[in-house]
């Protein structure tokens, strides 16, 4: 788990990730936010259903891959929070939605 | 910044880290129409990751080092560049055409010049459980400290080597955070290879900046050396560290583990457009071949900063000044302004140099963590392919990286590489007892980050194309 | 008349360690050849590694109508060919034959392949097989997803595909375990034909063999001639796109689309000349974007992970090359453009010929490259 330092700014950006409430920083990645928030693992991968956590948090690790607003692999950190989001972990493969 | 996207340029920097921001700053200022483009919401690349957002940049928490980022931003915005951040470069083609995704979109701009300055990576450090929730590299805590101000909670232990282990490290220290221990992994014999080197070393400004943080560090930190056999343990997240250090067998319970090794130059998108590369024996990494003013095996493009080869983000600065000193010769001729003279750029450039062999050579990652010797470790994260899984596709005939792609999907993951790539080519070097040079690397093609098929059906067609695919 | 056994104990050299090459391999040594197979290194060109892993049936032997059936017969193979390699090596490559289909996203385009298929089935000797154009509502009771241009299309029931990695890895592991001999990084650039012996030279070595099988895709253009026979090949370069992973939607193969076992999408056949294997072209890859959203919209937004570009094995009028040589007796020549579809009549009809010393006219004879002859 990771915990915001006194220091930082009040977080003020109100999303949703599996449906919980969270709170998060203006300029926070969706990665950030989630591990922020206490989630553990942010997917289970397609191959073997193993959990998975963001890695590098440069964005050449693909492991953090959510479902951001109904488009799922998105990789979390590079992706910044907006007011609203609605984040989903991202079981396995893909769901072929339009 | 403009927000309009043109479609042709003088110069196109790829990156926005030390080297990209230097570079781009060069040819803007002597009138080249220059765009850096970078694939995070806002510049500085990675050692400067979030220095104009940060939340933690009034704090001490830091260092100093770090403010630099901010006069190179600076000084890009006085240049005249365009910085286009939020923007993924997912091609470049030997005609210097670049294809990039913004805001969902695909587009293609072309540039007279092009500088990848995509720097580095961290060493991928394939130990048993390491793709478990709550091992992480340490360059990803480090991002989650400076962009977001956010600190590790409970037992952490740091394991590895290298300066950017011991600078997260003391930074932790200063935001107040503790560290449980660092399982140090630098082999001993390191020291004998490197001590030659010191003197060149000693004299250079990271010296004693490096010795002092080492010993704030070591004053309040259980170190323990010469760890090997580092696994981490645990089902569904790590619940503990295992390893061995001075002859005995130890466990930790552990709640957040990070792991450091080490840098190596992110070459994807230069092995795309197939710029050569070289293994380098020291450095344990694939550079791209290029001379001083980083020009490579294609015309028109140069590399600078870490991506042309690992040397820290002072000299990735100077380089990328270097790299678009002799662009602007190129296209523009004359001086520059505010610039120094490229004679003097590579005489300090050559003196770093020198003392770079010390660290090079001190923090040389360990063989063990380098090629596991437990069949059963993770090799490709992607795929989920072992160490043993490799190494019995060697020995049913598997040559190389791009035959094992085939045997195995190792490595037609979407990280295309970036995390086992290393690995397999030294596994399977070692397996088959040649050099790494002789077994290469995973052929790599555009796209190199990921784009929606939507994207690449927008973008331009001819009929010359139509025909090739719709014909009867 | 039998060979004299060689000093080096090889019965059989097969040139080329791509599908068609593995395998010939697999079946000699089914056969009780002792078999070494020279492959290049991992640098290589390949053009196997970019196959689309289709084991397909319809459109086959417009030209040749003895194609139609020699792909037949192979595809009716395929299943127990499977369950061999499975049998032989615990690997399963994933054999489905659910049937596939063309689609045609115009009239335009519906009517052009209604006129080939009826082309194809109206060639005297053409032996009948099932194809049938199918409409827009036929479509749908197999094809989810159906893009709003998409017209109607062709059907066969006998198309199918396999995951064509696993096919590689389980020919090397089944060769690996019968003892085949194979020799990466020896590409040849000898070969020799003395008193019933073959002597091949390598980079790296001199090898013998009583019998030798050029199986080295476009490269046999320049090695046929060396025991005199001749491989007339144009290589046509083809262009292939791969999604991420998806949940399954396609079971059936589409002639230009699939989705394989892993979940992954690959779009492919494009065409053009020239030999260049590294070079992705942008506006074909658009091309073949936009034609596969319009066939599957919900495509459109999964992420496109890689692209290939591969050279297909492609003899001048695209019919396999099967021959023998009469100045070199012992020397086989086996090129195709289809490696995966007639890898079972590879494996175990052209190997069992080859392991006699003989190609069986009556099956056979229509492929060799004499029919290039002018007359």
């Amino acid at each position: 788990m990771f915990a915001r330092l006194a220091a930082v700014d009040e977080t003020s950006v109100s999303l949703r990730i599996d449906g919980e409430p969270i709170e998060a920083r203006p300029g926070d990645t969706v990665a950030a936010a989630l591990l922020a928030a206490g989630f553990q693992h942010c997917r289970t991968s397609a191959v073997s259903g193993a959990l998975r956590a963001p890695y590098c948090m440069m964005g050449v690790c693909f492991d953090c891959l959510v479902n951001i607003d109904g488009v799922g692999n998105r990789q979390s950190c590079l992706v910044p929070v907006r007011e609203g989001m609605k984040v989903e972990l991202q079981r396995g493969k893909r769901a072929p939605v339009a | 910044m403009s927000n309009a996207l043109k479609t042709r340029y003088d110069v196109a920097v790829i990156g926005a880290g030390p080297a990209g921001l230097a570079a781009a700053a060069v040819t803007a200022r002597a009138g080249l129409e220059t765009i850096v483009l970078d694939e995070n919401p806002s510049p500085g690349g990675q050692v400067y990751r979030a220095v104009t957002t940060s939340p933690l940049h009034a704090t001490k928490v830091l260092g100093d080092d770090y403010r630099r980022g901010l006069d190179l931003v600076r000084e890009l915005e006085r240049s005249g560049a365009q910085l286009v951040s939020a923007t993924t470069v997912w091609s470049v083609s030997r005609e210097l055409e670049v294809g990039i995704s913004r805001h969902g979109r695909a587009q293609l701009l072309s540039a007279r010049r092009i500088v990848l300055a995509t720097g580095a990576l961290e060493r991928p450090f394939p130990i048993p459980g390491w793709t478990l929730p709550g091992v992480m590299t340490v360059g990803a805590a480090q991002t989650l400290l400076k962009s977001s101000g956010l600190v590790p909670q409970g037992s952490v232990v740091l394991a590895g080597l290298g300066p950017l282990l011991w600078l997260y490290a003391a930074q932790l220290l200063n935001a107040g955070a503790s560290i449980n221990a660092i399982l140090e992994t630098t082999p001993r014999r390191n020291l004998l290879s490197a001590v030659p080197y010191a003197p060149a070393f000693l004299l250079s400004p990271y010296f004693s900046k490096g010795l002092a943080l080492l010993a704030r560090v070591r004053r309040r930190v259980r170190i323990l050396p010469g760890a090997t056999r580092i696994a981490a343990v645990g089902d569904s997240q790590i619940q503990a560290v295992r390893f061995v250090a001075r002859g005995r067998e130890i466990r930790l319970p552990v709640d957040n583990l990070l792991l450091h090794q080490g840098v190596a130059p992110n070459v994807n998108l230069a092995m795309s457009i197939g710029v050569e590369h070289r293994w380098d024996a020291l450095q344990l990494c694939w550079r791209p071949i290029a001379d001083e003013f980083g020009r490579t095996s294609i015309p028109g493009i140069a590399v600078a900063g870490d991506g042309a080869g690992i040397c820290g983000a002072w000299a990735a600065e100077q380089r990328g000044r270097l790299a678009g000193l002799r662009i602007v010769n190129d296209l523009a001729g004359g001086r520059v302004a505010e610039a120094p003279s490229e004679q003097s750029l590579r005489q300090s450039l050559r003196r770093w140099q020198i003392g770079r062999g010390f660290l090079d050579r001190l923090y040389q990652p360990a063989a063990q963590f380098r090629v596991p010797e437990d069949d059963a470790v993770i090799v490709c994260r992607c795929e989920e392919v072992t160490a043993g899984q490799v190494r019995h596709a060697v020995r049913i005939g598997c040559e190389g990286p791009n035959q094992l792609k085939s045997f195995l999907r190792c490595g037609m993951g979407p990280c295309q590489g970036r995390l086992c790539g290393l690995t397999v080519t030294e596994l399977m070097a070692a397996e088959r007892r040649v050099a790494p040079q002789a077994v290469g690397y995973y052929r790599l093609r555009p796209p190199v980050k990921p784009i929606t098929l939507a994207e690449l059906a927008s973008l331009p067609r001819s009929d010359a194309a139509e025909s090739a695919v719709v014909r009867e | 008349m039998k060979p004299p056994a060689t000093r080096t104990g090889f019965d059989v050299a097969v040139i080329g360690g791509g599908l068609v090459g593995s395998a010939l391999s697999f079946g000699l040594a089914r056969a009780g050849q002792r078999v070494v197979l020279l492959d290049e290194g991992d640098a290589a060109v390949r053009a196997s590694r970019a196959n689309f892993a289709l084991v397909w049936v319809q459109s086959k032997g417009l030209g040749l109508p003895e194609y139609a059936g020699w792909t037949i017969r192979s595809s009716n193979a395929w299943g127990e060919f499977a369950a061999l390699l499975k049998s032989e090596t615990g690997l399963d490559v994933g054999f489905e034959r659910p049937g596939g289909f063309h689609l045609a996203l115009s009239e335009a385009e519906l009517e052009r392949r209604a006129l080939q298929l009826k082309r194809l089935h109206n060639q005297p000797g053409i032996v009948t097989y099932e194809t049938e154009i199918v409409d827009r509502k036929r479509l749908e009771l197999s094809l989810s997803g159906l893009g709003r241009d998409v017209v109607g299309g062709s059907f066969c029931p006998l198309d199918g595909h396999c995951n064509s990695l696993r096919l590689h890895h389980a020919l090397h592991t089944a060769l690996f375990n019968r003892g085949v001999r194979y020799l990466a990084s020896h590409k040849v650039e000898d070969i020799a034909y003395n008193a019933g012996e073959f002597a091949l030279r390598t980079g790296q070595r001199e090898l013998r063999a009583g019998k030798i099988v050029i199986a080295a895709g476009n490269a046999s253009m320049q090695l046929a001639p060396l025991v005199g026979l001749v491989a007339p090949m144009k290589p046509n370069r083809g262009q292939i796109i791969v999604t991420e992973r998806v949940q399954p939607f396609l079971r059936h193969p589409i002639v230009t689309l699939r989705q394989t076992d892993e979940g992954t999408i690959m779009i492919g056949d494009s065409q053009l000349d020239g030999i260049d294997p590294d070079e992705v072209t942008m506006p074909i890859i658009s091309v073949m974007a936009a034609r596969a959203i319009r066939m599957f919209p919900i495509l459109a937004r999964l992420n496109v992970v890689r692209t290939w570009s591969g050279i297909r094995v492609m003899t001048h009028d695209g019919f396999p090359i099967y021959d023998q040589s009469e100045t070199c007796p012992g020397a086989f020549l086996v090129c195709c453009h289809s490696g995966v579809t007639l890898a079972a009549n590879h494996a175990f009809t052209l190997a069992s010929m080859i392991s006699r010393g003989r190609l069986d006219a009556d099956s056979v004879g229509v492929f060799s490259a004499r029919r290039f002859d002018v007359r």
